[in-house]
């Protein structure tokens, strides 16, 4: 209860969801300009994720990495950490994930959850040294993850071609053992790509309530973000609690893309630039205010809008890349705040009516 | 003529009613101070009266017109300017960019840099304020960004000018020359509402007060007809005793021994230069000096804070020099920081989380990894209702608090531990005058029971009647100790200056 009541006062839910509000409004905007029919293509947009079952395991399972990323992010943003690196750490999750999924031979089960750790520790230790630069050099984190990123690529690229592959663009598709697939559960959502990945990103949520507000450790990420100053004071170590808070988001970064490499692609490819999963993150841990529940909403969200775009397009004629301006000026509206902006407007017209 | 008149004002806040019709009139040319204690909603008030918070019933008069104050533009527009209880200033920018901000005069769409500094020179130099409009903000004092913020409001032409406890975040000595700028102020025609909860400053500058508490409007005095303990009593609604009765110190063993410590500034600089403290159980031992003798890098070195280039700081005969904060804290020190808002609390932590910031993974806090915060709030609750601290309730970010219950949020926490050594360092700035006597009453109980007491003041009267032991820091070290029974304001101010005591008669 005290907690619940601790919860209610930070949560900017209002400003989350008005800001939603907002951004679809933009895009209706855009839409009319350009002689599109906005109610035929939002329509279309929500539907298209619910209709079939077919449909609603796709969306789950667009859904599922994002939630994962989204918390990485999130969770460094609450010790006072812009984890731009988000993007690297994912890869280094799915790199660690074909590897322990091709290389070692491993009975089912055990298989997955062997290459799903792996890819936690992978993300973990990719994180790592941002976070001791951070602490012991000062060397800001934001300038350190985005060169990690590019080395995260390019490594992974490198590992493909000359040591997964001879010489392909992408790895062999993994073995059985490693998937997290489940037939079960796709053929109940009509024989979809949906995988065990949800229930990781799930349980790491809980995860990250419980951690924040449930355990010590919790208590001073949270006092670190807050004032470092006043942590020190308090005898806490604010270079550890860096250094943790990067590796525990490295940590949900790398079983971001451990699941989304054992559950959606099953294998490894070459890629010319970033996946843009990892940057996703941060637009779903802005909107979902940094705290699990919130991101968790925020990712099914951004979920939604990615998978519908494609059904709208052929729906409704508006192109995909409408569904970007929307992301884009959801995430406008929220970190420019601009719905206190409008409430403190009208409060104060409510104000002057009233005497 | 009435400047301001502020009628009937009510605002509340989520579970509290800030102020609650309370009148505020304000004649042309005075300074008019505003008096109440720690969190009976002074702050609140003026943020009302310069736009920033709109009331939710009441009506506000400037110069004759009913008007209703949007925001700071608009306060502005009406010639009020506000100087806040922290400043709102860019550090990297130079004192005149700081000034012109959003005011920028142009010269063919370009700032007129050459221009903004020859008015900010001219204001400066016609109310004796003294400020280097080239200088950058994070280069000067804190009593020179105060001015800068006067600047600021007198650039861009307020008359009516709103202080909220300039002084104190002021030493002893700029508080006279602030008190010099404000006479310089009003002979030009200005008009002053400031907040102060020093009494003696009222009597000095200020022509009338208006005394609230607990948001509620009690009265409206003129100066030359009431004195303190007449304003103490209305202002806490009770007597309010100043002197601090306390019995002969009964000193025992040694708790603090402090050896030829040498300490680095931030600045890689030599601040404290050898210097020798001793502090007894069952004494208060206070350091008088002028700011910036090295005070602050004693006690960050004592606490762990700061490193300790040479030298012994042992406590109950061991060492602790360059152990960590925690390893300080669990040998038994406490430790009341200069700046609450930098150190002392985490803002945005509640109440109740910040009442065991030191202690919240140990138990009954904690178990093993997980945090108990049933305990957690039971133990706030308990501290929030010993220590007075007025919050709607445990749950509420400290931010909300006023300055003062702050602080007697963190010496709650502080006195509670139970420590044998506590540093309290200007344990009482910014705090009403109820308050400041519960909180050395605390000290002195502390002491009774056996404690060491380590008193760090800038203000040289409480240091004077708390103390069992003065030492008097200059250019750090200790360079002489006094007896507060025997001596007088003037001997410890020669010695703070510097010399030594006789050097004077013998001339
Ligand atoms: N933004 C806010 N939200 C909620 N409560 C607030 C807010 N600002 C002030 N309060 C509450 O209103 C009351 C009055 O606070 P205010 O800051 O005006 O006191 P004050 O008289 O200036 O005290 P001090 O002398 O300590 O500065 C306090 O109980 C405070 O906790
Ligand atoms: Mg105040």
């Amino acid at each position: 209860m005290e907690t619940m009541q601790r919860r209610l006062r930070e949560s900017p839910v209002i400003t989350s969801v008005v800001s939603v509000l907002l951004g679809m409004l933009v895009g209706a905007i855009m839409m009319i300009a350009a002689g599109y029919n906005p109610i035929q293509a939002y329509q279309a947009l929500f539907m298209s994720a619910f209709l079939m079952p077919y449909d609603i395991g796709e969306t789950i399972r667009t859904i599922s990495p994002l939630i994962l990323t989204g918390l990485a992010v999130g969770l460094a943003f609450r010790t006072g950490l812009f984890n731009i690196g988000v993007e690297g750490q994912f890869i280094i999750g799915q790199l660690a994930a074909v590897i322990v999924a091709l290389k070692m031979d491993l009975p089912p089960v055990l298989h997955a959850v062997v290459a799903v750790l792996a890819g936690a520790l992978g993300g973990a230790l990719w994180a790592f040294l941002p976070g001791l630069l951070k602490a012991t050099r000062g060397v800001h984190e934001v300038i350190t993850t985005i060169m990690m990123n590019f080395i995260a690529l390019y490594l992974a690229n490198t590992l493909v071609r000359n040591w997964l592959s001879q010489g392909a663009d992408s790895t062999e598709t993994i073995p059985e053992s490693a998937s997290l697939r489940w037939d079960l559960l796709s053929q109940a959502f009509g024989n979809s790509r949906i995988h065990f990945g949800i229930f990781i990103a799930l349980a790491t949520a809980l995860f990250m309530y419980y951690l924040l507000w449930k355990t010590t450790l919790g208590f001073e990420l949270r006092a670190v973000g807050l004032n470092p100053h006043a942590s020190e004071y308090a005898g806490m170590s604010v270079k550890r609690n860096l250094i943790m808070s990067m590796m525990i988001s490295g940590l949900f970064a790398g079983l971001g893309g451990a699941s989304e490499l054992l559950g959606t692609s099953g294998y490894l490819a070459i890629h010319g630039s970033h996946t843009g999963i990892g940057f996703d993150g941060i637009a779903v841990a802005l909107l979902g205010a940094n705290s699990p529940l919130g991101i968790v909403f925020a990712a099914v969200l951004f979920g939604v809008l990615t998978y519908g775009g494609p059904v709208m397009q052929f729906e409704a004629n508006v192109p995909t890349e409408v569904i970007r301006v929307v992301f884009a000026a959801i995430i406008f509206f929220v970190a420019a705040n601009v719905v206190r902006w409008m409430m403190s407007k009208f409060g104060n017209k409510a104000v002057k009516k009233s005497d | 003529m009435n400047v301001v008149e502020m009628k009937g004002i009510t605002k509340r806040f989520p579970g509290i009613v800030a102020n609650d019709n309370i009148h505020l009139t304000v004649k042309e040319g005075e300074i008019h101070a505003l008096l109440g204690e720690n969190g009976a909603g002074k702050s609140t008030l003026m943020n009302v009266l310069f736009g920033l918070y709109q009331p939710d019933e009441g009506e506000i008069r400037i110069k004759g017109n009913k008007v209703e104050i949007t925001g700071p533009n608009m306060a502005n527009e009406l010639g009020i300017g506000m100087v806040h209880q922290h400043f709102m200033l860019v550090d990297p920018f130079t004192v005149t960019e700081n000034i012109i901000l959003g005011e920028e005069p142009t010269k063919n769409g370009l700032i007129d840099k050459a221009k903004a500094e020859e008015e900010v020179r001219s204001i400066s130099e016609r109310y004796g304020l003294r400020v280097d409009p080239k200088a950058k903000i994070r280069d000067i004092s804190v009593g020179m960004q105060q001015r800068v913020e006067i600047l600021k409001t007198l650039y861009r032409g307020a008359d009516i000018l709103i202080f909220d406890e300039p002084t104190a975040v002021l030493s002893p000595q700029e508080i006279d020359e602030l008190i010099q700028i404000m006479r310089n102020l009003v002979k030009e025609g200005k008009t002053i509402i400031f907040i102060t909860h020093k009494l003696k400053e009222i009597m000095r500058i200020c022509n009338a007060v208006t005394i609230i508490r607990r948001g509620k409007y009690v009265d409206r005095v003129e100066v030359n007809e009431t004195d303190e303990n007449q304003l103490a009593s209305m202002m806490v609604g009770r007597e309010v005793s100043f002197a601090v009765d306390k019995e002969e110190a009964k000193p025992d063993r040694t708790v603090l021994s402090i050896k030829d410590l040498h300490v680095l500034n931030s600045r890689k600089m030599e601040a404290v230069k050898g210097l020798d403290l001793d502090v007894r159980a069952g004494e208060i031992v206070g350091i008088a000096g002028v700011d910036g003798n090295g005070q602050t890098e004693l006690l960050e070195a004592i606490t762990g804070l700061r490193k300790v280039q040479s030298g012994s700081i042992q406590l109950n005969e061991q060492e602790i020099s360059n152990l960590k904060p925690r390893s300080v804290t669990k040998k038994g020190v406490g430790h009341i920081p200069e700046d609450r808002h930098r150190r002392g609390l985490v803002l945005d932590f509640s109440v109740s989380e910040n009442m065991v910031l030191q202690t919240y993974y140990q138990p009954p806090f904690s178990k093993v990894f997980n945090m108990n915060y049933k305990n957690v709030d039971q133990y706030a609750q308990k501290l929030v209702q010993e220590f007075d601290v007025r919050t709607p309730d445990i749950y509420t970010p400290s931010r909300a608090l006023s300055g003062g219950n702050q602080q007697k949020a963190i010496i709650a926490r502080e006195v509670d531990r139970d420590p044998d050594l506590l540093i309290a360092a200007q344990p009482t700035r910014g705090l009403d005058v109820g308050a400041i006597e519960f909180i050395h009453k605390r000290l002195i109980e502390q002491r009774d029971k056996g404690k060491a007491v380590l008193l760090m003041s800038l203000e040289l009267e409480e240091v004077l009647k708390l103390s069992d032991r003065i030492a008097v820091i200059y250019e750090g070290t200790i360079v002489g100790w006094v007896d507060p029974a025997n001596t007088s304001e003037e001997e410890v101010g020669l010695l703070m200056a510097g010399r030594k005591p006789g050097m004077e008669v013998k001339q």
